[in-house]
């Protein structure tokens, strides 16, 4: 167990950020913690880094007590912020070799550490250029060069592909299994792209409102709530006789919308056709992370992303 | 040991990183050069052309040693506005969740202000030597380390206030009320000898005072106190200085 949290908890005032968390994380997984914005996931990073102090209850992180043993935590871990934090006025190399003496990397093996990290990430030729020439997915293999100098044990992520195209998002998953395998550690990455979630993570948590509704393999979780779905507009709203059918693992209302999860739908479509009556609208589809989503919290991971993820970005220049 | 070996690389890391960027930022050293300049040539020539020869030293003499001590002065108060700047672009969590002490980030970022601040200092000494001020090996010495001891209490009240401040824009106005009463009511300007009482009163309380003090009394040979009593006084000035700083360091 390299990450352990008992009841960790953590309150701003009246708000309740993290709730009664239990976790245990195990050595060599890349752990993902999916869920929307403000749902407590960089709260629950951030006091397993060391950087909140828990209100209540306790956490280890490689064996060290977040709250006694922070600075042997530290020294275990590589963290990479949501928000950029590489030193623009420093080239790639300089930033990184800071980190060296931060970090307390011998100082024999500094020179050659940064070239290994540096090929990793391929930065190789752009190494003494300033950062504010870099793009915004060569700042993030930077962070990410630079969260693994030290050997840490764990990687924390936290939303490692925020505001990168669909293209260089796949790049930096390509980076991050790699890194994993490369240096043998433990990776736990917050996000609220599904896709992130499915691709990247051995096992998912989902949060909400600062509590874990669901913990397995996204193939597991899948399974035993989504199967496939189907997303149906009836004419007549008659929810209660859909709900009778026994194929029919749970149903969903939003917008006007049903969303219904079935073990086979290409088995049990044309049964369920002759039951709603006429319909306005049918879409099949293979269930996802969001579905899993939308069937423990009644909500879709998506809403809220949008305009308060901007706007808390702009609001934090 | 090696406890005491990542302590000091810390300081040296983040002083590194401050130096650094003090020579690639060429608006902070040209700045640094033309202030003091215009203080010592426009203010001090054109308000010694009105004033009589003070203590046998001609006005633009008389307040070289305030002239340099205020440019430090400005420098190392102003340095305090990075760290806000620093958090906002979230710059500094890189270090602030580094396994170094808080104590030792503060004494990294205290000493890449003074160098600042110091950069400006020599440049002044150098600016003496032109301007008839009596300057020996000894006596630059001897100034420049009292320039580094007021710039070390300087930066540190500078990042108190940064580190208690989230806007730059508030920082500025704070910064106004510490140094223009420190400045004015520092003797730099004028000797202290013949003031009103009150505000005689209101120069010795003024840790800044016995900075201008000092300075007068190794250029020019002019102090109201002895010189290591100003010195010793400075000198427990910036020990407060540098322990409420790093108390502002650990709740940052």
């Amino acid at each position: 167990m390299v990450i352990k949290t008992e009841g960790l908890t953590k309150k701003y005032g009246k708000i309740t950020a993290v709730e009664g968390l239990n976790l245990e994380v195990e050595e060599g997984e890349i752990f993902g913690l999916l869920g929307p914005n403000g749902a407590g996931k960089t709260t629950l990073i951030s006091m397993l880094c060391t950087i909140l102090k828990p209100t209540s209850g306790r956490a280890w992180v490689n064996g060290f007590d977040i709250v006694r043993e922070s600075g042997k935590v530290r020294k275990s871990i590589g963290i990479v912020f949501q928000a950029p934090s590489v030193d623009d006025l420093l080239t790639g190399r300089e930033n990184l070799a800071m980190h060296n003496l931060l970090f307390g990397v011998p100082r024999g093996i500094r020179k050659q550490r940064i070239d290994e990290v540096l090929s990793i990430v391929n930065l190789e030729k752009r190494a003494d250029d300033l950062v504010n020439t870099y793009s915004g997915g060569m700042r993030r293999r930077l962070e990410l060069a630079r969260g693994i100098m030290h050997h840490p044990k764990i990687l924390f992520l936290d939303e490692p592909t925020l505001g990168l195209d669909p293209q260089t998002r796949e790049h930096i998953w390509e980076y991050i299994v790699n890194l994993a395998e490369k240096e043998c550690m433990t990776v736990m990455l917050t996000t609220h792209y599904m896709e992130e979630a499915e691709q990247l993570c051995d096992r998912v948590a989902i949060i909400d409102y600062g509590k874990i509704v669901a913990l397995d393999y996204p193939q597991t979780l899948k399974n035993k709530v989504a199967g496939d779905v189907v997303k149906i507009k009836q004419k007549a709203r008659d929810i209660e006789t859909i709900k009778k059918l026994d194929y029919v693992k749970s149903v969903q209302e939003k917008d006007g919308l049903l969303y219904l999860s079935i073990k086979n739908a290409s088995s049990h479509l044309q049964d369920l056709l002759a039951h709603t009556g006429p319909i306005d609208f049918v879409e099949v589809r293979s269930g996802t992370l969001n579905d899993v989503f939308l069937h423990y919290t009644g909500r879709e991971i998506r809403e809220g992303e949008g305009e308060g993820g901007f706007w808390e970005r702009v609001m934090k220049r | 040991m090696s406890e005491l070996i990542s302590e000091i690389e810390g300081i040296y890391a983040v002083w590194l990183r401050e130096a650094k960027i003090y020579v690639r930022e060429k608006e902070r050293l040209i700045s640094s050069v033309i202030s003091p300049l215009l203080w010592i040539f426009a203010f001090g020539a054109g308000v010694g052309s009105t004033v009589n020869v003070i203590s046998g030293y001609s006005y633009q003499v008389f307040i070289y040693p305030g002239i340099a001590v205020m440019a430090v002065l400005f420098t190392s108060l102003f340095y305090g506005v990075y760290i806000i700047w620093d958090r906002k672009l979230d710059f500094l969590k890189e270090v602030l969740v580094a396994p170094v002490s808080r104590a030792s980030v503060f004494a990294g970022k205290m000493l890449g202000g003074a160098t600042d601040a110091m950069m400006q200092g020599i440049f002044l000494l150098i600016i003496g030597l032109f301007i008839k001020v009596p300057l020996t090996p000894l006596v630059l010495i001897q100034a420049f380390l009292m320039l580094l001891l007021i710039s070390i209490a300087m930066v540190s009240i500078g990042l108190v206030i940064g580190a208690n401040l989230n806007s730059p824009e508030g920082f500025g106005l704070v910064i106004n009320f510490v140094m223009w009463p420190m400045f004015f009511f520092s003797g730099a300007l004028f000797p202290v000898g013949n003031l009103p009482s009150w505000l005689e009163k209101a120069t010795y309380v003024n840790p800044l005072t016995y900075g201008v003090d000092a300075m007068r009394g190794i250029i020019l040979g002019i102090n109201h106190f002895p010189i290591y009593y100003d010195a010793a006084i400075m000198f427990l000035f910036a020990l407060l200085a540098m322990g409420v700083g790093i108390l502002s360091f650990r709740r940052m």
